[in-house]
């Protein structure tokens, strides 16, 4: 691709119109034009190059079908893309094909073949690959018609599944740079930006949910040598893959968002702080900046303004707490990412000490089509406090996994019964978790909560970064809790003593309960470590570490109590409080069990009598489970 | 007074200055120096740190700290394949540990370690994105997702079998080499 430099807004406006033209067939809006495109029998195949789908061998589709195209010489009117995640990661490899918008999933490289010979060559839908509605129970073929797009509301997530991310003259199709450019010909002053943001009511997406806006004013308020824009996309939240998903599906957004904010708070340098377990977003970020400087978006006097701005990646090494935005701070400057105390605020006091602002992926990619569209615009979605939308990654027990936008304060209900499409297997739902390590479990009652900042914050939870975990009756809650402050306890960067000690104790006690030696004594020391933890820590790890322990006490207090008094484990996880028993009926007296057993705890005779577990020798390594031929030893 | 680095073996310092020599003009870029050796030399001894600190006058303790508190650095030397579970929520409540478990029995290794032949590394990782496909491991480069344990052996052997092959074949260029000769 041949990329020029853009020296003014008339050249954005001209390179938007050529390319606009070239993928229209992709919108539905202009029907008329595509009937005209269908009689000429033009394709765009949109192949989803996100993490999910490339992992579900999305990438070797994508291969297959350019070979094939050119072998059959169909080059000229078919043509393949990459594209960003359309969320439905659980269906993955997904493909679109316009301008019949039929969506295709689970495309394995062997289907390549029918989609060209039937659909493109013919005009025949291949119904094997279509998504099946479990409500209607019939083939769908367009994506709007599936339920779990159905309530959903994409702006962060506009670009993604649309256009190509590695081509920066897409994003301009779709008026990206447009707010920038406005921007930079009207010479805007920042007070009028802010002004707008403010407007909007965007909050941090990153998980505190401090007004934007506010932070952008005071990010502006302080003089610096130099100043800073500093990206967050540390996504390190388990579960949570948002952030992630825009930067290879939309990258281009999150940067025409930090130079605005760069000429907003008067900096002339960005930094894009970037976890290394992102291999492909990584690359897609490299590929953008790579091409918004080749075409003067990036650099000096960007679109002939006497503005400039540069940009660059940190790569993170691997440490949850540099989510947290002093340590971030200090690993983007090659140090230990240890957190220190604020204020003063990274506003005030940043990267090498100057003036820096910090915002998350997500927040960034909303502010571009806020000035676009203004900020009235946004503030009208959503709820009294949180405008907007928020992307929320759906994962756990629920059938459909993946990624989803809806507006602010859509129910928890709507989004795991409608848009998830209920509890994987038809079990019973348990909780939902928000927030990752950080938040809070949601049981049953509360399942009508509109969810907002406000709202879960007041159910003990927190809306984080917005994993969205769903969680049935096999799993413990305990367990739960246990495995979040083991992950806690691992990431605490060992700074401050209620974080590093207090999440070790607390972790020690959850243990001791799980494996049976556990008081009701424990419930209240236990309770009142948390405060302690969360009243002492010295940042927001250790300050929200305890969350998950706290909301599962609120609400699930019965199953500590069964693991204490009862000594048994209700969802049947916490191996120490099983049995593990070999059924007499099922037994064919092979006698393989035995033979694993690392500590001979089973005995019988083969091929007479079935075998039996001896309770005070077994140690439950559950080894013999998975090696029984006829599935007859279980968990009781 | 400049003090002479020990080279107890063969590291390839010559690759080692080039890395320093690219990003040590831009401030604050020892972790991407780090990463960069890391991903040539597979590994960070404490050779290679005291040879580094030297090179950027770093005090040697500033770089282990750096070391040894990011997750993804290593001291050790790992395995031709570093197997990393993914230990993120979403996998952690669709089965991730019975995937360990199984991985551990298969290859005899606990996490953290490496086999006797230096084939595979077992580690647990924080959570990789792709919880839509959550069992997930990483082999290397490559993810694979909706796993089950009984899924395990297979993929295992896979890697084991495209090592076979490999080193077959490198020993068959060998001898080709020596006829040759």
């Amino acid at each position: 691709m041949e990329l020029k430099n853009i020296n003014s807004v008339e050249e954005l406006s001209k390179i938007k119109d050529d390319t606009y033209n070239k993928i229209k067939i992709r919108f539905s809006e202009d029907n008329e034009d595509k009937i005209l495109e269908k009689e000429l029998k033009k394709y765009h195949i949109l192949v989803c190059s996100g993490t999910g789908c490339v992992s579900s061998r999305g990438n070797m589709v994508r291969e297959r079908l350019e070979k094939e195209i050119r072998k059959r010489k169909l080059e000229e009117r078919v043509k393949v893309f990459k594209t960003g995640c359309f969320g439905f990661c659980k269906l993955g490899p997904i493909i679109m094909i316009h301008p019949d918008e039929t969506f295709y999933i689970k495309v394995e490289p062997q289907d390549v073949d029918n989609i060209l010979t039937n659909h493109i060559v013919k005009g025949e839908r291949v119904e094997k690959l279509l998504y099946k509605s479990p409500t209607l129970n019939q083939f769908v073929e367009n994506m709007n018609e599936i339920d779990f797009f159905n309530n959903q509301m994409r702006i962060a997530l506009r670009n993604c599944g649309v256009i190509n991310p590695e081509d920066i003259t897409e994003y301009i199709a779709m008026d990206g740079y447009k707010a920038l450019g406005d921007i930079l010909t009207n010479k805007t002053p920042p007070k009028d930006i802010i002004d707008n943001v403010k407007k909007s009511g965007l909050r941090g997406r990153g998980g505190g949910g401090f007004s934007t806006g506010r932070k952008w004013e005071y990010a502006l308020s302080y003089d610096g040598e130099r100043k800073f824009v500093l990206c967050n996309a540390d996504e390190g939240d388990p579960g949570a893959f948002m952030d992630r998903s825009i930067l290879e599906g939309d990258p281009h957004s999150v940067i025409e968002a930090m130079i605005i904010a760069g000429y907003t708070i008067n900096s002339n340098q960005g930094y894009v702080y970037v976890r290394a377990e992102y291999p492909i977003a990584v690359e897609r970020l490299e590929i953008a900046i790579e091409q918004a400087r080749k075409t003067g978006l990036l650099g000096n006097n960007i679109l002939g303004s006497d503005f400039s701005f540069d940009l660059d990646l940190k790569l993170g090494a691997g440490a949850f707490v540099c989510g947290e935005e002093t340590a971030l701070i200090q690993s983007a400057m090659g140090l230990r990412g240890e957190p220190r105390p604020r204020p003063p605020f990274p506003a005030e006091v940043g990267l090498w000490e100057m003036p820096t602002l910090n915002n998350n992926v997500e927040t960034f990619a909303n502010i571009p089509i806020i000035l676009r569209k203004g900020g009235d615009w946004y503030a009208s979605i959503g709820t009294e406090k949180s405008k907007g939308t928020k992307v929320f990654a759906l994962a756990g027990q629920i059938n459909n996994t993946g990624l989803i936008e809806v507006p602010m304060g859509t129910s928890l209900r709507t989004i795991i019964y409608e848009i998830g499409g209920g509890i994987h297997d038809n079990k019973r739902f348990k909780a939902a978790q928000t927030g990752g390590p950080s938040g809070g479990c949601i049981p049953e009652e509360l399942l009508d909560t509109k969810i907002d900042f406000e709202s879960l914050s007041d159910i003990g939870s927190m809306m984080g970064s917005g994993g969205l975990i769903i969680m049935d009756e096999t799993d413990c809650m305990l367990d739960i809790s246990r495995f979040y402050l083991e992950f806690a306890q691992d990431e605490s960067c060992g700074k401050c003593v209620p974080c590093s000690i207090g999440t070790k104790r607390i972790l020690e006690i959850l243990e001791r309960i799980s494996k049976g030696e556990g008081q009701m004594e424990d419930l209240e020391i236990l309770e009142d470590l948390c405060y302690d933890v969360k009243d002492s820590s010295l940042c927001g790890l250790g300050q929200t570490a305890p969350n998950p322990i706290l909301s599962t006490l609120k609400f699930f207090k019965d199953e500590y109590i069964a693991h204490i008094k009862e000594k048994t484990c209700p969802a049947g996880v916490c191996n120490n409080l099983l049995k593990v028993v070999i059924s007499d009926e099922k037994c064919v007296s092979c006698g393989i069990c035995a033979r694993v057993c690392p500590v001979n705890a089973i005995t019988g005779e083969q091929k007479k009598s079935p075998f039996h577990i001896h309770q005070d020798v077994c140690i439950k390594c559950c080894a013999c489970i998975p090696k029984c031929p006829v599935d007859a030893i279980y968990k009781a | 007074m400049e003090q002479e680095v020990q080279v107890k073996e063969n590291f390839d310092y010559k690759k080692i200055d080039e890395i320093i020599k690219k990003y040590k003009k831009d401030d604050g870029m020892l972790i991407r120096i780090l990463q960069r050796t890391q991903e040539a030399v597979g590994y960070l001894p404490l050779e290679i740190q005291s040879y580094i600190s030297e090179k950027l006058g770093i005090p040697i303790s500033t770089i282990n700290g750096v070391v040894t508190f990011y997750s993804l650095f290593t001291q050790e030397q790992q395995g031709q394949y570093t197997i990393g579970v993914c230990m993120g929520t979403a996998c952690y409540v669709k089965g991730a540990q019975e995937v360990v478990d199984a991985i551990r029995d298969e290859l005899q290794i606990d996490v953290g370690e490496t086999t006797m032949d230096k084939l595979f590394t077992l580690k647990t990782s924080r959570c990789i994105g792709a919880c839509g496909l959550a069992p997930v491991i990483t082999i290397n480069e490559n993810v694979h997702g909706r796993l089950s344990p009984a899924d395990v052996p297979s993929i295992l052997y896979k890697y084991i079998k495209t090592h076979k092959k490999t080193r077959v074949e490198e020993s068959l260029s060998k001898v080709g080499d020596k006829n040759g000769a």
